[in-house]
C-alpha cells in the first residue's frame, strides 16, 4: 500500500546514498566477511542528515539517572539529554547510527555509487506473480485465520493471571478477547530466469589470495545480479587442464595443481548452456577468473574459437577477471583483448589487488547487459 | 487508511472518558483512530499529523522508526496531538489492554494540552494549519521546482531554533512609534544671557538647522533593532530581502516550531502527567485482573531508567506523585524546610490531604523549568538516583561527575532552559554601518560547536543577502564568527 510518506522516503534515501558513497570502496574490501558468514544481512552505519544550526558542543556534560559512584564510567555511546526539542518525530538523534542494510539495499548502493545501468532483460520475463505471505498476528480478522496456538497462549496467560487455571484439570476456555489471528502481506515475485556460470582456474599457480579475491569478486557480482535477477541460479567450473562442474564450497576451497587448459572450461560452460540455458528464454552471465597462464598459444585459440562461435552469441555477457599471481600476470587476457576486445559483450578485467576489485565490478557490469 | 474505532473499542473509549471524566481530568472532544504499524511510523514521523509540507526529513524519520520498530528495537506507544478535538492514534494491532492504557494516557496528554499556561496560545487547529502549510509548499514546488524549495526550507530548518522558545505570545518588541516620541529633537541652540537677545543669537533658520543636525545624527547612531531580538525568525521576515515565496516558507517553519516549542518546554510534566493518570485509571479503575501481568510489562518498560539518560517519563510520575505525597502529608513549608530532625521529617504526616488538589493547580501553571525548580528536593534527587555526567578528556569516555544535589539541579535547569540551545538574539542589522546583521550568543559556559555555528551563518548569509555574523566566546574570549556568502572568517573581539 502507497503511503503519502513514501516519497519523502525515496528522497531521503537518494540523500543518504549520497552521503554514504564515500565509504563504499571500504565495504567492498570487508566484502569478504559478507560472504563467508552467509548471513543475510550485514551492519553498516547510516549517517543522520543533521541540519546545521546554532546549537552548544557536544561535550557539555547533563544529567542522568541510574546506579554508579562518580567517577565510574558511562557506557558506550554519547548520552545526550535535553538536547533537540525531544517528541515523537521531533527528536534529534545521534550523528551516526547503525542501520541493518540488507543486501537488496545494499546492491542498490553498489549500482548508484559504480553508477551500473540496470540491466536490460531478455526473455519472457516482467511478469510478477503476487504472492501471499502469512506472517503477521492480529487481535482481529476473519474466524478462518485464527491462530490456535497464539490464541490459547493468550487464554492460558489470561487464566494464569485471574487464578481460574488449575494444573490438575488444565481446561483452557480461550474467550472474545483471547482469539488472535494471522494477517498477511502481499508479496511481488518478479519470474526472470537467470544464471551464472562461475569459472576458475584452479592450477597450481592460483595461490590462497587469488581465490580470495575470486570470492569477494563474485560475492559483489552475485549481490548485484540477484537484485537485478530474482530467482537467480549459479553453477561453478573448476578447472586446470580438465573442467568439471562442483559446488559452491568446493569451487572456494579447492585447490589443484598442475597445468591450466582453459578451452576446457569452455567447452564445459557451451555444453551446460546448450543443455539446460536455451539463450531464448535465459539471461546468462559467464564469469571466468584465471591467472592467465594458459598452456599454449593452441589452447587460446581454440578457446577464442570457442567463445566467438558457440558461447558469445548464447550469452548477455561473457567476463573474464585476470587476478594476479605470485608469478605474475598471464598473456590469455592480451590474446583475449586482441582477438574479442571491441566484442560488446565481452568485458575484461585485470585485478591486481583486493583493492583493484572495486574498478573490476564496475568493468563487468558497468555496460548494463 | 484510519479507520473509526470498533464497538468494542468504542465501549473502551467510554469507560475510560468516565474515569477521567470522574477523576477531574477536563479535556478537549478525543477522537482515537485506529492505525495499522506502517501507518503508526508515517504518522509519528510526520510528527503526529496526517499530513505535513513535502520534505525528506519525514523520510529520515520514517526510516529510523519502521527499522526500529521492524526489528523489534522500538515501538510507538502512544501519539497524541494538541488539537481541537484531541487526535490521537491506537496501534490495531495492540492487545485490548495496551488499548486501555495508550487510552487513560491519551487522556492525560489531552488535558494538560486543554490546561497548561504554555499551550494557552497554540493554535488549536494546527491539523487543518499543517494540511494547509502542506498546500501551500505544494503549490511552490509546482511553481519552481522541489530542488529550490527544498533547498529552501533546508536553510529555514537550520535557523528553526532561533526563536523567542520560552514566550511565542509574549511580544517584546515596544511599539515603534510611542519610542519614537521619547526621542528628544530638541534642539537649544547657543547659551543666551538676555532674553531679548535670543532671536538674534539663535535665529530660527539656524535653530532649525541645528534641530535636523542632531535628528540626522540620532538617525545615524541609531541602533537597529533598538534592543536586542531574541526571536531572529521574526527579525528576518520583516527585514531580509526575501522573495514572496522564501518569506511564506519561513513564516511557516517559524509558525510549526512555535506550535511545538511548549511540548519541548513541558515534556517532563507532560509526560509524567500522562503516565500519573494511566497508572491512576488502569490500576485503581480499567485493569481486569487477568490484564495485570502485561499491564505491569508495559508500565515497566515505559519507566525504564537507561543508565546516562534521564527518562521524562520515569521523573515527570515520581515527581508529581512525590508533590501529592508532600502535599497529603503536609511536608512543605517553613515548618518543615526549617525541621532538622531526620526522625521528624520521616513521620511528618500533617493529614492534609491537599494532593491531589496540588497536582492540578502544578499541571496548570508550571513549566518544566519551574517545575523542577520548586520540587526538585534534595530527597527524590537520591531517590530517582540522579548525577551529572561529564565527558573526562583524559580517559576519553563520559563519566558520573557528582550526585551532590545543587549540582545536579543547576545542571538540569540548565538543560531545560531553552531545551539546552544556545540562547540567540539579533543585535545590530546594521553594523559598522554596512547592513551587516549580527547576532550574539549569551554565553553561559558552553561553546557553540564551530562546524555547526559556520554552515548555519553561511545560511543565514543566504536568507540576509549582506554578510552574517555572531558574537560569542570561545575558550574563554570574545569571538565573532562572521560569514560573507563566499568565505568565514574568525576574531578575537572584547566583549
Amino acid at each position: 500500500m502507497g503511503l503519502r510518506i513514501d516519497q519523502d522516503h525515496t528522497r531521503f534515501k537518494a540523500i543518504v546514498r549520497g552521503k554514504i558513497k564515500q565509504n563504499l570502496r571500504k565495504y567492498v574490501q570487508q566484502g569478504e566477511m559478507l560472504g563467508k558468514k552467509g548471513k543475510e544481512f550485514i551492519s553498516i552505519p547510516v549517517p543522520f542528515i543533521d541540519v546545521p544550526r546554532f546549537k552548544h558542543g557536544s561535550r557539555q556534560g547533563g544529567v542522568g539517572q541510574g546506579e554508579g559512584e562518580p567517577g565510574d564510567q558511562l557506557g558506550q555511546g554519547q548520552p545526550q539529554p535535553g538536547d533537540g526539542s525531544g517528541k515523537a518525530g521531533e527528536g534529534e538523534g545521534q550523528h551516526v547510527l547503525e542501520v541493518d542494510v540488507s543486501l537488496e539495499d545494499l546492491a542498490q548502493i553498489l549500482s548508484e555509487e559504480l553508477q551500473l545501468p540496470n540491466i536490460e532483460n531478455k526473455g519472457n520475463d516482467k511478469i510478477v506473480t503476487t504472492r501471499i505471505k502469512y506472517t503477521g498476528i492480529n487481535t482481529v480478522g476473519p474466524q478462518s485465520l485464527r491462530h490456535f496456538k497464539r490464541t490459547f497462549k493468550e487464554a492460558l496467560k489470561r487464566q494464569i493471571a485471574t487464578g481460574t487455571y488449575d494444573p490438575g484439570n488444565p481446561v483452557i476456555v480461550p474467550r472474545r478477547q483471547d482469539v488472535r489471528y494471522r494477517t498477511y502481506k502481499l508479496e511481488n515475485l518478479p519470474q526472470t530466469n537467470a544464471v551464472i556460470i562461475y569459472m576458475m582456474d584452479v592450477s597450481g599457480s592460483m595461490g590462497d589470495e587469488q581465490k580470495e579475491i575470486v570470492r569477494i569478486e563474485s560475492f559483489w557480482l552475485d549481490t548485484w545480479l540477484r537484485n537485478q535477477y530474482k530467482g537467480l541460479e549459479t553453477r561453478f567450473i573448476i578447472h586446470d587442464a580438465v573442467a568439471r562442474e562442483v559446488d559452491r564450497d568446493t569451487f572456494f576451497h579447492t585447490r589443484e595443481s598442475g597445468g591450466t587448459m582453459i578451452s576446457s572450461a569452455y567447452k564445459l560452460c557451451r555444453d551446460i548452456i546448450k543443455a539446460e540455458y536455451p539463450a531464448s528464454s535465459w539471461n546468462i552471465y559467464p564469469f571466468h577468473f584465471s591467472d592467465g597462464d594458459n598452456w599454449s598459444a593452441d589452447d587460446t585459440r581454440s578457446c577464442i574459437e570457442l567463445l566467438k562461435t558457440d558461447i558469445l552469441p548464447d550469452v548477455n555477457q561473457f567476463a573474464y577477471g585476470q587476478v594476479e599471481s605470485p608469478y605474475g600476470s598471464g598473456q590469455f587476457i592480451k590474446d583475449l583483448r586482441e582477438h574479442l576486445g571491441d566484442h560488446d559483450k565481452v568485458a575484461l578485467s585485470e585485478v591486481a589487488d583486493k583493492d583493484a576489485i572495486y574498478g573490476s565490478i564496475k568493468d563487468f557490469l558497468g555496460k548494463g547487459r | 487508511m484510519p479507520k473509526s474505532l470498533t464497538p468494542r473499542l468504542m465501549d473502551l473509549k467510554t469507560e475510560i472518558e468516565g474515569y477521567a471524566r470522574t477523576f477531574g481530568l477536563d479535556f478537549f472532544e478525543q477522537v482515537f483512530e485506529v492505525l495499522t504499524t506502517e501507518e503508526l511510523n508515517m504518522v509519528a514521523a510526520y510528527g503526529g499529523f496526517p499530513t505535513r509540507y513535502p520534505h525528506w526529513r519525514w523520510g529520515m524519520d520514517y526510516e529510523q522508526l519502521s527499522k526500529s520498530s521492524e526489528y523489534g528495537l522500538s515501538k510507538i506507544y502512544e501519539l497524541v496531538i494538541n488539537n481541537d478535538p484531541c487526535f490521537a492514534y491506537l496501534l490495531e494491532a495492540n492487545a485490548e489492554v495496551d488499548q486501555k492504557l495508550v487510552m487513560a494516557h491519551v487522556y492525560g496528554h489531552n488535558d494538560f494540552f486543554k490546561n497548561n499556561f504554555t499551550f494557552k496560545f497554540t493554535n488549536r487547529k494546527m491539523v487543518d494549519e499543517m494540511a494547509n502549510h502542506a498546500t501551500r509548499v505544494r503549490r511552490w514546488i509546482d511553481k519552481l521546482g522541489v530542488e529550490k524549495v527544498e533547498e529552501f526550507i533546508d536553510v529555514a530548518l537550520s535557523l528553526e531554533n532561533l526563536i523567542d522558545q520560552h514566550a511565542p505570545h509574549i511580544k517584546r518588541n515596544p511599539d515603534p512609534k510611542t519610542a519614537e516620541a521619547q526621542v528628544n529633537t530638541r534642539a537649544e541652540g547657543f547659551k543666551v544671557d538676555k532674553d531679548y537677545m535670543r532671536p538674534y543669537v539663535n535665529p530660527a533658520a539656524f535653530l532649525e538647522k541645528e534641530r535636523k543636525k542632531i535628528e540626522d545624527e540620532k538617525k545615524q547612531s541609531k541602533k537597529f533593532p533598538e534592543r536586542p531580538q531574541r526571536d531572529v525568525l521574526a527579525f528576518l521576515l520583516e527585514h531580509a530581502p526575501m522573495e514572496d515565496w522564501e518569506r511564506e516558507i519561513l513564516s511557516i517553519v517559524r509558525e510549526e516550531a512555535y506550535y511545538f516549542a511548549p511540548q519541548a518546554q513541558t515534556k517532563i510534566m507532560n509526560e509524567g502527567w500522562a503516565s500519573y493518570w494511566h497508572s491512576t485509571i488502569m490500576t485503581t479503575r480499567a485493569l481486569r485482573d487477568h490484564e495485570i501481568l502485561d499491564y505491569a510489562d508495559h508500565h515497566a518498560g515505559t519507566m525504564a531508567m537507561q543508565q546516562g539518560k534521564l527518562n521524562p517519563y520515569k521523573v515527570g510520575i515520581e515527581l508529581f506523585r512525590d508533590i501529592e505525597e508532600r502535599w497529603n502529608k503536609g511536608r512543605f513549608g517553613k515548618d518543615w524546610d526549617e525541621c532538622d530532625d531526620l526522625r521528624a521529617r520521616r513521620s511528618w504526616d500533617k493529614k492534609l490531604g491537599a494532593g491531589r488538589e496540588k497536582i492540578f493547580e502544578v499541571r496548570k501553571h508550571y513549566n518544566d523549568v519551574t517545575f523542577i525548580d520548586e520540587f526538585l528536593t534534595p530527597e527524590f534527587a537520591i531517590e530517582q538516583k540522579l548525577f551529572v555526567y561529564n565527558f573526562n578528556d583524559k580517559k576519553n569516555s563520559w563519566e558520573i561527575a557528582t550526585r551532590e544535589f545543587k549540582k545536579v539541579k543547576n545542571k538540569l535547569l540548565q538543560s531545560l532552559t531553552n531545551f539546552g540551545q544556545p540562547v540567540i538574539d539579533v543585535v545590530d542589522a546594521n553594523w559598522e554601518n554596512k547592513g551587516e546583521l549580527m547576532l550574539s550568543h549569551k554565553h553561559d559556559g558552553v561553546d557553540l560547536d564551530p562546524g555547526y555555528a559556520k554552515e548555519t551563518l553561511k545560511n543565514l548569509q543566504g536568507i540576509w543577502r549582506r554578510p552574517v555574523g555572531i558574537f560569542t566566546r570561545g575558550e574563554g574570549k570574545g569571538l565573532l564568527m562572521r560569514h560573507d556568502g563566499s568565505t568565514f572568517s574568525e576574531k578575537k573581539v572584547d566583549l
